[in-house]
């Protein structure tokens, strides 16, 4: 990575144009041609250094639901847990974390009823409480990292 | 609060009865990102068989309403070197959140930034925001500068990092 894809990054980190050319538009920003930031975005891409590029749509605002929610785990049936839980195809995302609550995982369905279900499913088989702690308001989302 | 909460999600259900076949379909067509071709919009349209100043238009609107957040390259942040992912929880009083969850989340380095429901006595933090550090003292550092915006509404915090990643799809919505 060299100062011209920072340089591409940090600017598409901030948006995109809704224009017919706007390739073309950040490309002249950057005093490149179009077809090399189309490469080297390309190759970002590729190469997994940007995980997307696109439009990032608000899933909740298309009708899904989704919720964060906590478990502690006894480190002796950690394994175990984290077998069951990740066998619901409801869990997207699942995180360890160094905490007394060590499970963290997102759940997303097609509605919010669905994730209480979900949930106490999960609390029968684990035998554990769970902690549903879907967002009540959201400040920001999105990520801004210097590079 | 809980009525803003049924309002809230009246006004998204009413968001989502807005779209239409043609929205949905660009939706499906870009959600895994946008062409790199000179014309994306129009490559986008000509598979539609529309025009692509009504696929320009459509997604305007779509930012308008908030469906479309922004239209962005989002970074790998591992692969920038950024390996400290952690979770910094707040408690700070309730009346003050919505300000307080709005100033952290202005800062570069928050990811995310909500406010969630407190588990009393066991889980007093309502106030999450993902802070992302090349290490963990890096993180404890941004996690200080978030507590010195608090001030005094910083009534007790902690951070959790990730120490493994047990499961991780993409999600992909089916409209």
């Amino acid at each position: 990575m060299d100062v011209l894809d920072r340089k591409i990054i940090n600017l598409l980190q901030a948006g995109f144009p809704l224009s017919e050319e706007p390739y073309l538009e950040v490309a002249r920003q950057l005093g490149i041609e179009e077809r090399e930031l189309l490469e080297r975005l390309s190759n970002l891409l590729d190469e997994n250094t940007l995980s997307r590029f696109g439009p990032m749509y608000d899933a909740q605002k298309l009708g899904g639901a989704f919720s964060l929610v906590a478990v502690r785990v006894p480190e002796d049936d950690f394994d175990k847990v984290t077998e069951i839980v990740n066998s619901y195809p409801e869990v997207a995302h699942n995180y360890k974390r160094d905490h007394d609550y060590n499970m963290w995982y997102v759940l997303a369905t097609d509605s919010p009823e669905k994730i209480a279900e979900v949930n106490s499913d999960i609390e029968k088989k684990i035998g554990m409480k769970v902690f549903n702690m879907p967002k009540l308001e959201e400040y920001y989302i999105g990520l801004r990292l210097p590079v | 609060m809980k009525d803003a909460l049924v309002q809230q999600e009246q006004v998204e259900m009413e968001q989502v009865a807005l779209l239409d076949d043609v929205d949905r379909k660009i939706i499906d067509l870009t959600q895994s990102g946008l062409p790199l071709v000179s014309r994306p919009y129009e490559n986008i349209a000509q598979r539609l068989g529309i025009n692509s100043s009504d696929v320009i238009s459509r997604m305007k609107a779509m930012k308008e309403n908030g469906i479309i957040r922004r239209i962005a390259a989002v970074p790998n942040h591992y692969a920038l070197g950024y390996k400290a992912n952690g979770m910094t929880v707040w408690d700070v009083p309730d009346e003050r959140i919505s300000e307080l969850g709005k100033k952290v989340g202005e800062l570069d380095f928050v990811s995310h930034c909500y406010h969630r429901p407190r588990f009393l006595p066991e889980w007093p933090y309502n106030l999450f925001a993902m802070v992302h550090a090349h290490d963990h003292d890096e993180a404890r550092k941004l996690m200080a500068t978030i507590g010195e915006l608090l001030g005094e509404n910083d009534r007790g915090h902690d951070i959790l990092f990730s120490t493994k990643i047990l499961k991780k799809t993409g999600l992909r919505f089916n409209l």
